[in-house]
């Protein structure tokens, strides 16, 4: 079962619980001593930043002064600020296009590898191994020259005699191909829908054989509805993966978000705010808005989940 | 198989099972096996080129981009070991001594909160449990700021301790869930023996738990080793100066230092950097994949 689905029995169990009487705890010394590194990591290296965070983002702080209240000056400054605004654009626009392609095309991979088919365990290595390779800086390097001027895919397009310009150093391109790499990458999640695949009872086909249902109706009435689960788990997973993007546009752009901001993702500004700015007030602030937003998408699957995700309890 | 099914008195009155494919379903097999085969080759090709061009002369890596030549030579390799201030060999041990520490700190911290979660019964438990899950959830960033200034109060800045010591204290909760799967799926019989017999959770821990998920370790330590390896945020942060980068920041040096057009000693360090995750990858794939389809997570 998922890291959601567990959520959502423990919201359901609580509810539940909530009349019944006290049990008793008979394991919580040794609980929480077995506990213990991770309360501490949980004290002191996500709840007191989060709380640190909060507070710095009302200031101005840049590690040498101590910090200054500032109330909402860095959220002021920072939804006049031009920059900020393309960064979410530029952000945003990866998540949307960059999540469903990788998902759609993770779900017809794993749909046409049918379960016993002969070279399965090779095609899902091959497809696998670039979702493994994809975050390092060494594919990023490549992806440059891959989509480069003189590169290998102008190199391919050459042949159909297109004269394509350099995909990297180009405005109109170079998100596309850092959305092409979130593509590349499809082989984790694809592994996940055919784990999911395999676990459909194959009695529900026999019976639907039975019954005198064809494949396509055996794929929409059956595969497709007990399949939605994981696929809303992958898509509120991705979605929040895919808004803390990093490295592959730091790297692809050489560092600066470039050409013209182009690939100026959220998490690159806020990085250079931090880092070479040293503004960590405002850094912060930017932090939370991110909080907010991905948040926001996140409640906003939730809610659309109740049209098209199927539970069968 | 065949032949059981004949030897069955059954069987006759069943209209035989069809065993020869019709030339259709063998048209839709091969049309299946090509699509796939087609789709392998573009997946593949940039890693294969990106080797191939490793061993390419300089000049020829542009001119040709084909992976099909004779002219091969390791002088990228020569080369690019010694480009940077270090001898590549350097961010190779600085990434393995990252790796290691995070390795050994992921699979003791999150085994123990793990034992806690699925075989313990304390006060507290779901609420904890669902703020374990969450914070898989949380975006790092809101951490970034305060964990750096707390690190660099610590005086750890350019030393690896920013990057080890967190994942001594299960900050990687995909793990702990990932384990909490594993040793609820385990008998619950073998615990209550050990406990009839006088264990203690603390032996019930060592002797019974670990030995039994020693698959969810390993798929512990492969997804620790990948991560980390690539990890590149977080030395870039933390390490500043060149003797303690790992691969990542290392690579991105042959970038930054790129003037000239050496790609090929880029390339080739690019390779070795890759190396050692697709060894990890070829021989640590079954752990790889199923600890996936247990957690969903990449």
């Amino acid at each position: 079962m998922s890291s959601l689905g567990e959520l959502r029995r423990l919201a359901v169990r609580r509810r539940e619980g909530a009349s019944r009487t006290k049990e008793r705890y008979p394991d919580n010394k040794a609980a929480y001593l077995f506990l213990l590194p991770w309360l501490i990591g949980l004290l002191g290296l996500t709840v007191g930043p989060m709380v640190a965070s909060l507070y710095l983002s009302f200031t101005d702080y840049n590690l040498l002064q101590p910090p200054e209240w500032t109330g909402l000056g860095n959220f002021t400054a920072m939804f006049q600020d031009e920059r900020f605004w393309n960064s979410f654009r530029v952000t945003v626009v990866y998540v949307l296009a960059g999540v469903p392609l990788q998902l759609a095309l993770a779900l017809a991979l794993a749909l046409l590898l049918d379960k016993g088919m002969r070279g399965l365990p090779f095609y899902r290595s091959v497809f696998y191994l670039p979702s493994l390779l994809g975050g390092s800086v060494a594919i990023a390097i490549l992806w440059r020259q891959v989509f480069g001027k003189d590169g290998l895919v102008n190199g391919a397009l050459g042949w159909f005699g297109i004269d394509a310009p350099g995909w990297i150093g180009h405005p109109d391109f170079a998100l596309g191909t850092l959305v092409v790499l979130h593509v590349w990458t499809f082989g984790s999640p694809m592994v996940i829908f055919l784990a999911g695949l395999r676990q459909i009872p194959e009695m529900f086909y026999e019976a639907a054989a039975i019954d005198g249902a064809g494949r396509a109706r055996r794929f929409l009435q059956i595969t497709l509805p007990l399949l939605t689960p994981i696929v809303f788990f992958n898509l509120v997973l991705q979605v929040i993966f895919a808004f803390q993007a990093f490295t592959q546009a730091y790297v692809v752009s050489g560092g600066t978000g470039g050409p013209g901001d182009a690939t100026m993702f959220y998490t690159l500004l806020l990085y250079k705010e931090a880092f070479t700015e040293l503004d960590m007030g405002y850094a912060s602030a930017m932090a939370w808005f991110l909080v907010l937003v991905v948040a926001a998408f996140t409640a906003f699957n939730f809610w659309l989940s109740k049209y098209w995700v199927f539970y069968d309890d | 198989m065949t032949t059981e099914t004949a030897a069955l008195p059954r069987s006759p009155a069943r209209p035989p099972r069809r065993r020869a494919r019709t030339a259709w379903q063998r048209t839709r097999s091969i049309a299946k096996h090509a699509l796939l085969a087609a789709a392998c080759a573009v997946m593949v090709y940039p890693l294969l080129w990106l080797v191939v061009s490793s061993f390419k002369p300089n000049a020829d890596i542009f001119r040709d981009l084909s992976i099909f030549t004779t002219d091969l030579t390791a002088e990228n390799y020569a080369n690019g070991w010694n480009d940077l201030q270090y001898p590549f060999g350097v961010f190779l041990f600085n990434s393995s001594v990252i790796a290691l520490g995070a390795i050994v700190g992921n699979l003791v911290s999150c085994s123990l909160a793990a034992y806690a979660f699925a075989r313990l019964r304390f006060r507290g438990r779901n609420l904890l449990f669902a703020v374990m899950l969450g914070s898989i959830m949380l975006p790092f960033q809101v951490l970034m700021v305060p964990q750096f200034i707390i690190f660099k109060e610590l005086n750890w800045l350019n030393s690896f301790l920013p990057l080890i010591v967190p994942k001594f204290l299960a900050t990687e909760a995909f793990f702990v869930f990932l384990m909490v799967q594993f040793i609820r799926s385990l008998p619950k019989e073998l615990f209550e023996a050990a406990r009839i017999d006088g264990a203690g959770h603390f032996l019930s821990y060592t002797r019974i738990t670990l030995p039994l998920i020693t698959p969810a370790l390993a798929t512990t330590a492969i997804f620790t080793f990948i991560w980390t390896w690539s990890d590149f945020f977080g030395p870039l942060v933390y390490l500043r100066v060149p003797e303690s980068w790992p691969v990542s920041v290392a690579l991105k040096g042959y970038l930054d230092a790129q003037s000239s057009s050496d790609y090929g000693s880029m390339f080739a360090m690019s390779v070795v950097s890759l190396l050692p995750m697709f060894l990890v990858f070829v021989f640590g794939q079954r752990f790889l994949i199923k600890g996936m389809a247990t957690t969903g997570i990449k």
